[in-house]
């Protein structure tokens, strides 16, 4: 039992932070949003660079082959950021899902590609256009195909770089793949969403405490007042307590039973309402500044808002937990037990 | 990250649960706040657990324990509550002194105190707060004064939980002349001592769980104060750690909570409030969500951190969720729930009185409001 990250897994989450703290910034956001753009390319290609998306990737498929452990500190990363590119959607569960598939697709050994999924659980696409294949699903069946190979028709978000997509097509235009395992894709990218909550929620804490100790009220800082700080405690508290079922949710994923199922649950829905939480008190604490478009807070309550619906809705990750919670033995001793051991 | 039990974890596991199985009382005992001999009843269970060695498995041989480390603690909290054996009467002691008295303690302290504490034969009390120092507990006024090898120590203490059955207290007492942090010191006193009045206040649940002390020049060795003169303040914020970071409230009475709340609602389901299952789903999160922020804490302190301020986030944490997990057994139970008696198909849990013992949590231990302030200025870095 050790419940602590070693030094590499570390090492690889400081250096996404730091790749995402030079390349994403308010500024670039600023910028992309009046481009109506949601893709950089230069960034994209120091992402490629860092081997951020070939992570999670098999060595036999030209990936390093880490865990979900080390992709989801990643996660975490672009969540902290609100990071614009389908890292997590693209590296993190389609890319991985396409190398099961066809470990020797020519896709994966296009660096600058991205891939979309359409899940059949998500009504909707997200980044099908910016994206080199689509992942389809038909009866249980993986087809890939182009973006021009389907119809999107395009679903405006109220995130400004989620760009969504109904899609329409047909098999006899797309490659049959084969069975997929689609429930390890919305497990994969619920646990990923869960982590890009964390920061989501983190970023949106930091964003209000800078901004409470700067702004001046019956002459103090407003952080000063507790009404303001207990807001942005309880946001902490949220946080802390997501953590730690993030990260066992990310170290039993592999064990794919009804209790890994439940914790990666468990962990989407605590993360994203943590960053919920984290955001409305920060708009709050900033006030009409808050409501601005231009505080960047806004942009961690809509992609929390997004992701809180996407990849399962919070009363399908809740009915998770309920069928572990009633077919499975509860109590002190069951924590980290596995359905095979309780069988 | 290996979040599997090693076999020899499985197999402490097993020992504890067998001794539990073999030693543990077959009836509950009265509750020790409710009566002298509900207490003597857990005065004596303690000793049969110290008779198994199992009195503070953490601490180390020599002074009582077992010297094992804080997972095999865990796993002991864990069998521990599976067992639904009685409530620590000696928790003020063993929690919160004990691993105190281990880090600031002299040798001869330690000796003296902690084998007699993890065997239940010396029960103790907290001794901090004052009439005019609750959530400000550096307005302590109770004083402290030094007369050659002795203290003299006077004044009013309160909301002292066990005291009125307890045999010692660890108080905080102001040298004369001192200010606020500054001039505290913590010093052990016997409850029995000439001029130590003790007087029982009934708590909402009509139970004498706590009291007030008062304190006529009551004459204590200097040996009985822990670390130096005025490192008082220091010493209790390092108590205050364990209280609310990691040992008052182990994760397994919640666990144990929530799979009694799962199972009065498979058993009420077709007459409640369908909207309720949400909440027991929450409920069981929450303990989950708590465990595995203990096994997380652990295994970082096992790995040379420290306990810092993130032990508040635990105390409103805990709190909370104990709150909304008896609420929502309530609003299962419907109309029987302000029974006091066992009336429904609920089981062997007293849910009402969980209830108003839950109702404390966001009251001891530091107040709520004060952890989110040290919360907000000693983790977030707002201004004071």
């Amino acid at each position: 039992m050790d419940f602590t990250l070693n030094d590499e897994q570390l090492m690889f989450a400081e250096t996404a932070r730091g790749l995402f703290a030079d390349s994403c910034t308010p500024d670039h956001w600023r910028k992309m949003m009046e481009a109506g753009v949601a893709r950089d390319d230069a960034r994209w290609a120091s992402i490629v660079e860092t081997g951020l998306t070939l992570v999670l990737l098999p060595e036999s498929a030209g990936g390093i082959g880490l865990s979900e452990t080390d992709f989801a500190l990643i996660a975490r990363e672009a969540g902290y950021v609100a990071l614009p590119e389908p890292l997590v959607e693209s590296a993190g569960v389609a890319a991985p899902m396409l190398a099961a598939l066809a470990p020797d697709h020519a896709l994966l050994a296009d660096t600058m590609a991205t891939i979309a999924i359409a899940h059949p659980l998500n009504p909707f696409v997200a980044h099908a256009d910016s994206a080199a294949a689509i992942l389809l699903e038909k009866d249980g069946e993986a087809y890939l195909a182009t973006p021009d190979q389907v119809t999107l028709t395009a679903q405006p978000s109220i995130d400004p770089f989620r760009r969504l997509f109904s899609v329409t097509w047909d098999a006899a235009n797309a490659t049959a793949l084969g069975k997929a395992d689609w429930d390890l894709a919305l497990d994969r990218a619920a646990l990923f969403n869960a982590a890009m909550g964390l920061g989501l929620a983190q970023r949106s804490v930091d964003l209000a405490v800078e901004y409470a100790k700067e702004r001046q009220q019956f002459g103090k800082p407003i952080g000063s007042y507790q009404a303001v700080k207990h807001h942005l405690a309880t946001a902490q508290v949220a946080i802390e307590f997501a953590k730690p079922v993030v990260a066992a949710a990310a170290a039993e994923i592999s064990a794919r039973d009804v209790q890994a199922r439940a914790r990666i649950s468990h962990a989407k829905l605590v993360a994203l309402e943590a960053a919920d939480t984290a955001a409305r008190a920060s708009i709050q604490v900033h006030g009409a500044m808050g409501y601005s478009w231009e505080v960047d807070v806004h942009l961690f309550l809509k992609r929390a808002l997004a992701l809180s619906q996407s990849w399962g809705t919070p009363a399908f990750h809740r009915a998770r937990i309920a069928t572990r919670i009633f077919t499975q033995p509860m109590g002190p001793d069951q924590t980290f037990a596995r359905e095979t051991e309780n069988a | 990250m290996d979040l599997t039990y090693t076999p020899e974890q499985q197999a402490f596991r097993a020992e504890v649960r067998a001794w539990l199985e073999a030693h543990g009382p077959s009836e509950p005992l009265e509750h020790y706040d409710a009566t002298r001999e509900g207490f003597e009843a857990h005065r004596t269970w303690e000793k049969t657990l110290k008779s198994g060695d199992w009195g503070m498995v953490t601490w180390p041989k020599e002074y009582g324990g077992r010297g094992l480390d804080l997972i095999q603690w865990l796993i002991f909290e864990e069998e521990y509550a599976r067992a639904g054996a009685p409530g620590r009467v000696s928790q003020n002691g063993i929690f919160l002194l004990g691993p105190t008295l281990i880090e600031f303690g002299t040798h001869e302290q330690k000796q003296r105190f902690l084998p007699k504490m993890a065997s239940g034969e010396e029960i103790w009390a907290q001794a901090w707060s004052e009439p005019q120092a609750g959530s400000d507990l550096a307005g302590v006024r109770a004083t402290c004064v030094q007369d050659g090898d002795d203290y003299i120590l006077s004044g009013h203490k309160i909301w002292s939980s066990r005291a009125v059955f307890a045999d010692w207290a660890f108080g905080l007492f102001r040298t004369p002349g001192t200010e606020r942090h500054k001039g505290l010191s913590l010093i052990f006193f016997p409850l029995n001592a000439p001029g130590v009045t003790v007087n029982a206040i009934k708590k909402i649940n009509g139970h004498v769980g706590f009291a007030e002390i008062f304190l006529e020049n009551v004459r204590v060795p200097a040996f009985n104060r822990l670390g130096d003169e005025g490192q008082g303040w220091h010493i209790c914020m390092a108590t205050a750690g364990f209280e609310r970071g990691l040992m008052l409230r182990s994760p397994a009475r919640y666990q144990v909570a929530a799979r009694k709340l799962a199972q009065l609602w498979e058993a009420n389901k077709e007459t409640a409030d369908p909207a309720l299952e949400a909440d027991v789903v929450r409920a069981h999160m929450n303990a989950d969500a708590y465990a595995l922020n203990i096994y997380q804490t652990a295994s970082r302190l096992m790995a040379g951190a420290k306990i810092g301020p993130e032990a508040s986030t635990n105390k409103i944490f805990w709190s909370e969720l104990d709150i909304h997990l008896t609420q929502t057994a309530l609003a299962i139970l419907g109309p029987t729930a302000e029974l006091t008696q066992e009336a429904s198909a609920a089981g062997p849990v007293d849910w009402i009185d969980d209830y108003i013992f839950a109702l404390a949590g966001p009251i001891y231990a530091g107040s709520n409001e004060i952890q989110r302030n040290i919360i907000a200025e000693r983790m977030l870095g707002l201004p004071r």
